[in-house]
């Protein structure tokens, strides 16, 4: 017997976050994701303890200014490719320069100078990943994914899938169901 | 800065493939640390050493005597340690089918093997671009499928 499962790695996220938080014993806010506000300041001692409680899940924290601009980038990127409302009535460069209030001429030079990439095309990956996870997971068909997307139509949601991947999406969905069927 | 060198592997029979894989990363300019080898089964027999440190990304020729690329990509799928690692197939093949069946054995890239320096390196670079966004971002490695 298989079973499918559906799951949001930001509430994954969050509980474990909120799991290792709460052993500090100082009162916190999560101020979405990758951020956490502290009702006081931590001396060394409980930010060397909390380092150690976050590594073991693969957490980090960032403290270098570039390093956490670029992640608050990446976050705010992830953030619109998930939610269908922001992606069709924003413009990345107008919501990234609201959202974190800097200039996008300068987030976009920090961001290509520590990625190798730029927001551009990192915003076209992320959301071709949304797609292959909605294909995958949700089980979404062509239309729907280039409609919850907002590509104008299945035909440019395909040329951009095809320009990042270098396989169609259908090509894509074949190999995923057998790789299921191999299971 | 934050950029810390990706650590890559390239296993391949054919040490004039290996010398002109070498001279084409070096070039690229993202940091990187390579390790060779000539066969499937001397990288299996390395990789699989307990407290091994894992690679950022396994660069393997299709053909080659004693372990090919596909028979390691297969039981590096079935090792706990080690099956998560992202795997390139470096193939002379250019069909459809050929690119499709690797994938489905679960190769993450696969990458047509080109005769010249300059679109190797072209390659080299995009496809570690994009693996060094795969290990510094939130995406799903699972899915990650590129054919170059």
């Amino acid at each position: 017997m298989k079973l499918y499962l559906k799951y949001d790695i930001n509430i994954i996220f969050r509980k474990t976050l909120e799991n290792q938080l709460d052993k500090i014993g100082i009162a916190y806010k999560i101020n979405g994701l990758g951020e956490v506000e502290f009702t006081q300041p931590l001396n060394p001692q409980e930010v060397k303890e909390l380092t150690v409680l976050l590594s073991t899940y693969g957490i980090k924290i960032i403290n270098d200014h570039k390093t956490e601009i670029v992640q608050r980038i990446k976050d705010t990127v992830t953030e619109m490719v998930n939610n269908t409302t922001i992606e069709k009535s924003f413009k990345t460069s107008v919501y990234l320069s609201e959202k974190l209030e800097y200039s996008y001429t300068y987030l976009s030079s920090i961001f290509s100078e520590n990625t190798y990439s730029s927001i551009e095309s990192f915003v076209i990956l992320k959301r071709i990943d949304r797609a292959k996870s909605l294909i995958i997971k949700d089980r979404l068909t062509l239309t729907e994914v280039a409609y919850t997307l907002g590509y104008s139509s299945v035909a440019h949601l395909s040329a951009q899938f095809k320009k990042t991947t270098g396989l169609t999406p259908t090509v894509f969905q074949r190999i995923i169901k057998q790789r299921e069927a191999n299971k | 800065m934050n950029l810390d060198a990706l650590k890559i592997v390239l296993v391949d029979d054919d040490e004039d493939d290996r010398t002109f894989f070498k001279d084409a990363i070096e070039e690229v300019d993202i940091k990187t640390n390579l390790l060779l080898f000539g066969n499937g089964q001397e990288f299996m027999d390395y990789i699989t050493l307990p407290g091994q440190s894992l690679p950022h990304l396994v660069f393997l020729d299709l053909n080659m005597p004693i372990k090919n690329g596909i028979q390691c990509l297969t039981e590096i799928r079935e090792i706990p340690t080690i099956k998560d690692l992202l795997i390139a197939i470096y193939s002379t093949s250019s069909s459809d089918q050929d690119i499709e069946d690797t994938f489905i054995k679960g190769a993450n890239i696969y990458i047509n093997k080109p005769n010249d320096f300059k679109k190797l390196k072209k390659i080299i670079k995009d496809v570690l671009k994009l693996n060094w966004q795969y290990h510094t971002s939130n995406l799903d490695r699972e899915s990650f499928m590129l054919s170059i």
